[in-house]
């Protein structure tokens, strides 16, 4: 099977700094991976350098390539906006427009033109019910998104990352700043969308990883040091710094 | 990432090692006086072994109690999740040692009634070499010693050598005078309770590879692998 996000011998530097080292990762499509590691290891340097985010930094700079779907995301001639409408992402705290759930969700669809005014509705009404919203919301499409839960504001935004149909969906952190239960709809959503959807979660919650990761990468200072398996990963790691990480022993 | 820190979890792992080594030492002790009771013909001190069983059963109750409250608060993974799993299975094999030295009392107390015909080399050397890899299995494992617990499965072999050169035996005498019978069959009985007992060691044994190095040995696994299959 070929990867959905083939990660290649990747390297990233903020300025002089180097944040990723040679990063060889192959996504496997309508799966969960989950990127874990402590804090400056680098997983959201790397889920930011599938979409070219970093780029928006000054001074940065990288080494190698990521294959989305076979096409080069460091190519010479790509278009990086046309490159960002394949690719979904969600932030670590929840970001609707200042807009109604409706026009936060359509918002993608009208600026890229890909549907004209009199699909929209349709486009919205799928995108609410794929992030499980619909039943909440179908009432009130008019109101502004900032006025829903956390939780809710959060499932508007992965709706929102849906209507443009990505073929991968990036999640930083998506629950941290969520209760126990919001958390357990988004980890019900996830697992549901994955049929559709290539997943990549960064997270620091390693039962959140075990809990809806089909694979999970273990980063530290910069490095792949373990990828595989979640179940393995977090039963029987091979790493002694897999180990040290996932049972907290580390110094 | 050297200088692991302190984690109060391994206070509370600590605590469940000592329980486990305090329910060992029991189960050994039971085995070791259950034997004697049966040599001796001493009905009092099998009596004793039957009835102090209890406080095992309540060692393994309490161990179960606190891998479950580690399991809830904790949600450990890795080695840290091997091992309470490997501990709860561990007390539920020291306790049926428990219950085999009860079977080998209750043997020792029926067999006062018959005339002794004990093979005793073959006996002792059973006791001792179950007891033995009984300490020698939760030594492995208070240690973590995956090569010691792959030595302990090894010697399993020679308690069922034993115990079919008990088999033998008993079969002979049944055989050259029916008088016998009866305490024949208690002490093939109490054969195949130490013969249970090195089974269980070789349980733990097994448990603490598992611990150690995540992988099953069960079933002749290892064996299997070996020879390619």
């Amino acid at each position: 099977m070929t990867a959905a996000v083939d990660i290649r011998e990747f390297g990233f530097w903020y300025g002089r700094k180097q944040a990723l080292r040679d990063v060889s990762v192959a996504v496997r499509p309508r799966l969960i991976t989950a990127f874990i590691g402590p804090s400056g290891c680098g997983k959201s340097t790397l889920l930011r350098a599938v979409n070219r985010m970093n780029e928006l930094l000054p001074d940065t700079r990288h080494e190698g390539d990521i294959l989305l779907n076979g096409d080069a995301v460091y190519g010479p001639a790509v278009d990086v906006v046309s490159l960002r409408r394949r690719i979904g992402m969600v932030f670590q705290k929840p970001n609707p427009f200042p807009k109604s759930i409706f026009d936060n969700v359509a918002y993608g669809p009208r600026v890229n033109g890909l549907a004209d005014e009199r699909q929209l509705p349709e486009i919205v009404e799928h995108a609410l019910k794929r992030a499980a919203l619909w039943d909440e919301v179908a009432d009130r499409l008019d109101d502004v998104g900032t006025g829903l839960s956390g939780g809710q504001q959060q499932r508007l935004c992965i709706a929102r990352a849906l209507a443009n149909d990505p073929e991968i969906l990036l999640l930083d952190e998506p629950c941290s700043a969520l209760d126990p239960i919001a958390t357990q709809r988004i980890e019900d959503l996830l697992i549901d969308l994955k049929r559709e959807v290539t997943i990549i979660i960064v997270t620091h919650n390693l039962h959140q990883a075990a809990r809806i990761a089909d694979e999970t990468a273990f980063f530290y200072l910069g490095e792949l040091i373990e990828f595989g398996p979640s179940d393995a990963l977090f039963t029987r790691p091979r790493e002694k710094r897999t180990e040290a990480y996932v049972t907290g022993r580390f110094g | 990432m050297t200088g692991a820190p302190h984690r109060h979890f391994d206070d509370e792992l600590n605590r469940l090692t000592d329980r486990l080594l305090q329910m060992s030492g029991r189960a050994q002790d039971a085995v070791e006086r259950a034997v004697r009771a049966v040599l001796e013909r001493d009905p009092e001190a099998a009596e004793r072994v039957i009835r102090e069983d209890k406080e095992i059963d309540s060692l393994e109750i309490e161990l179960e109690e606190s891998v479950t409250n580690l399991l809830a608060l904790h949600q450990p993974m890795a080695r840290d999740l091997r091992l309470l799993l490997a501990a709860l299975k561990i007390s539920n094999d020291l306790e049926r040692v428990g219950d085999h030295a009860v079977n080998i009392s209750i043997s020792a107390k029926r067999l006062v009634d018959y005339r002794m015909i004990a093979p005793e080399p073959e006996l002792v050397e059973m006791g001792r070499v179950s007891r033995e890899m009984l300490a020698q299995s939760i030594d492995a494992f208070v240690r973590r010693d995956a090569e010691s617990g792959r030595a302990v499965c090894r010697r399993d072999d020679q308690v069922d050598a034993l115990h079919r050169s008990m088999f033998r035996i008993l079969i002979t005498h049944m055989a050259e005078d029916p008088q016998t019978i009866g305490a024949a069959m208690e002490l093939f009985l109490v054969s195949r309770n130490l013969e249970r007992v090195a089974d269980l060691a070789t349980n733990v044994a097994e448990d603490v590879v598992f611990i150690v190095e995540g992988k099953s040995i069960k079933h002749g696994a290892e064996r299997r692998e070996a020879k390619g299959e």
